[in-house]
């Protein structure tokens, strides 16, 4: 029982009144067996296959463990550019995302909220097409499209932002649309524009940072989507990072495609981290919205 | 000078504003006082620009505002629900309108400690709203709708999150900073000691129009509808009926009538009396028994049943008040004008 942790320890706190008879006392037992079942559980599920596949990334070819396959990638640089591709991707789709989403949240929530439900459906289409039928879509699409279009969708990486934006679109527009609903969103922006504000200034000043948590998630998924989508790369013979990963695999270096999920897994978590953990400082500690 | 001119405003399947006439003298302020859903609100968020009038106009010193947008319009708005920017402390709050104005740091710092002080929380410039208490939040909110010198203040039922004793405060409060400042207000409010206790002028409102628009005392003394009589205040219903040059007679006593609506000589009519205006005297031969008293301190409060069946509020000194539970008393009126109903009970 020592694993627990101090929030399960603190549920115990929320039980008010005189310690009852066993009974009671069992009932009381009863919640926090589960949650240490499930917290126990859980982890396994997540970290088992986490664990296993650092362990096979340490695997040298020559036998015996160390950090071969990670040196190799950071010095092989077919491996390092389709990474600077991807980040780039992702910081460009990322800031898309807020531009796109953001004000779009916002008003429909204070113009249209009728539009609510159609809303909900349409951006959650991605989800529910197919991305190799999107992809072969996208294609048929870049066949007919006007010629000064392949100015902007040509093979170069900003081609792969446009898809990835909408692909993230059923997490980002939830995600965001939860954060803008815990915020007395009407009020707030009233009391900016009475004050003075532009609608820009409204949602730069006061609606972003009151639902930074929420922003910050969104961001997170459409990185985390970036650095991890490779049907519609593949099929559009984009060299990304996660395009990469599979060859290093088909190559049978699988040692070192290992390696390289393990560095994304790693670079993705210290991203959220370090979101959550400067999206927590800046409002001195308090969070407000949610994921 | 602020004035609405016929200002309409339908929602789906509502009239909320069926042609709304209103002026607000410089440095006045006016209460809006009715029932819920009477249209204060939207005619508040129009003035403040957050609404348009689907029809008539509104003037501010004859310059026509209808179309400016909120942002451009330089009103203070204190709104009902919490509004403090709940990321910023209070100083930024506060600070904000004149951010928005490209105030100097200097002059925003001055400003701010200025406002503070007045609403009296200069210790609470560093906290967040969240360690704020309510009626602190409100103090917040109002000295940042001053904060940026507005033509008017906007207040819509700003102490009603509130409790009793911080609202009664909180609203002498307003109206001493009001007048200090001599600013132009309109306050919203459903709470009549409220809209009666601070205001220059009382509008109240029925159906999305302004049934009277007069000092406190008038609209409490000589309400100009039924309407008004009875929803401002308690009010009851005595038996009269119509004499010759607009009086009434009720209970044997002659009255003018304040809203006669050609209303015939012998008729008989419902006169509508304050509980104060009303006076009890034991008398075992009186047209009614007292059934019910309830001490108030510095009145009595007692419930006449008449041989009728009717019954009736009196309010009297409680040093005049000696009558018990179960004597007959007779009634007699202190008031020497009454308004008559001319429609059922407005609540
Ligand atoms: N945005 C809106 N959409 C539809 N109807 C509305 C809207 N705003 C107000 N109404 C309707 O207009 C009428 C007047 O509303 P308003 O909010 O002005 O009333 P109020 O006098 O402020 O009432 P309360 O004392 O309850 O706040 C109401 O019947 C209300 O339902
Ligand atoms: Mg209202």
């Amino acid at each position: 029982m020592t694993v627990i942790g101090p929030g399960l320890a603190g549920a115990d706190e929320l039980i008010v009144g005189p310690p009852p008879m066993s009974r009671l006392r069992w009932r009381r037992e009863r919640p926090r067996i589960w949650r240490v079942t499930i917290f126990v559980l859980a982890a396994i599920f997540f970290l088992g296959p986490l664990a296993a596949a650092f362990k096979y990334s340490l695997q040298q070819d020559k036998g015996g463990y160390g950090f071969g396959n990670y040196g190799e990638i950071i010095k092989n640089n077919e491996v390092r550019s389709p990474l600077v591709t991807s980040l780039e991707i992702a910081i460009l789709s990322a800031a898309i995302v807020i531009l796109l989403i953001l004000p779009t949240v916002v008003w429909v929530r204070l113009k249209k909220p009728k539009a609510t439900a159609v809303m909900e459906f349409v951006t959650l289409l991605p989800i529910v097409v197919p991305p190799v039928v999107m992809a072969a879509g996208i294609q048929q699409f870049e066949l007919n499209a006007p010629s000064w279009m392949f100015q902007y969708i040509d093979h170069a990486q900003s081609g792969l932002i446009p898809f990835y934006v909408v692909l993230a679109m059923p997490f980002t527009y939830r995600a965001i649309d939860t954060g803008v609903r815990a915020i007395d969103l009407h009020t707030l922006v009233d009391a900016s524009r009475n004050l003075g504000a532009s609608w820009p200034s409204t949602l730069v000043r006061v609606v972003l940072p009151n639902v930074q948590t929420a922003v910050l998630g969104a961001l997170f998924l459409t990185v985390a989507l970036c650095l991890g989508e490779v049907v519609i790369a593949t099929l559009l013979l984009y060299n990304t990072f996660p395009v990469e990963v599979l060859v290093l695999y088909h190559q049978a270096q699988v040692g070192a495609s290992v390696a390289l999920s393990m560095i994304t897994l790693t670079f993705t978590f210290l991203l959220l981290f370090g979101l959550s953990f400067l999206g927590q400082r800046r409002r001195g500690g308090r969070a407000t919205g949610v994921i | 000078m602020i004035r609405f001119e016929g200002v309409q405003r339908f929602f789906p399947g509502v009239t909320a504003l069926a042609g709304l006439d209103l002026e607000i003298e410089n440095g006045e302020l006016i209460t809006l006082l009715g029932p819920s859903g009477c249209g204060k609100t939207t005619a508040l968020r129009i003035l403040g620009g957050f609404d348009r009038p689907d029809a008539g106009r509104l003037l501010v010193d004859d310059r026509d505002i209808t179309k400016v947008p909120p942002n451009k319009r330089d009103m203070g708005m204190v709104f009902q629900a919490y509004s403090l920017f709940p990321n910023m402390d209070v100083r930024t709050n506060v600070a904000f309108g004149l951010r928005m104005r490209r105030q100097d740091k200097p002059t925003r710092f001055k400003r701010v400690e200025e406002l503070l002080a007045l609403v009296g929380l200069s210790e609470t410039a560093h906290r967040y709203p969240y360690q704020l208490s309510g009626g602190q939040q409100q103090r917040v909110a109002i000295a940042r709708a001053l904060a940026i010198e507005p033509t008017v203040l906007l207040l819509d039922e700003p102490l009603s999150a509130l409790d009793a004793l911080v609202r009664t405060q909180l609203r002498a409060e307003i109206r001493s900073i009001q007048q200090r400042l001599e600013i132009t207000t309109l306050f919203v409010t459903h709470d009549q000691s409220e809209a009666l206790s601070i205001a220059d002028r009382v509008g109240v409102m029925r159906s999305g129009r302004l049934e009277q628009l007069d000092t406190p005392e008038n609209v409490y003394r000589r309400p100009a509808t039924q309407f008004v009589a009875e929803f401002v205040g308690a009010m009851n219903r005595l038996p009269g009926r119509m004499g010759d040059n607009n009086e009434v007679q009720v209970l044997g006593q002659r009255l003018t009538l304040l809203n006669p609506n050609g209303r015939k000589p012998g008729e008989a009519v419902d006169a509508l009396l304050r509980p104060e205006a009303l006076e009890v005297v034991p008398d075992p031969a009186g047209p009614g028994t007292v059934t019910d008293r309830t001490f108030l301190g510095s009145a009595v409060r007692l419930q006449v049943t008449l041989d009728g069946g009717q019954k009736v509020l009196v309010e009297s000194s409680s040093l005049s008040a000696h009558v018990q539970p179960g004597d007959r008393i007779a009634m007699r009126i202190l008031a020497d004008s009454v308004v008559i109903a001319h429609e059922p009970a407005a609540r």
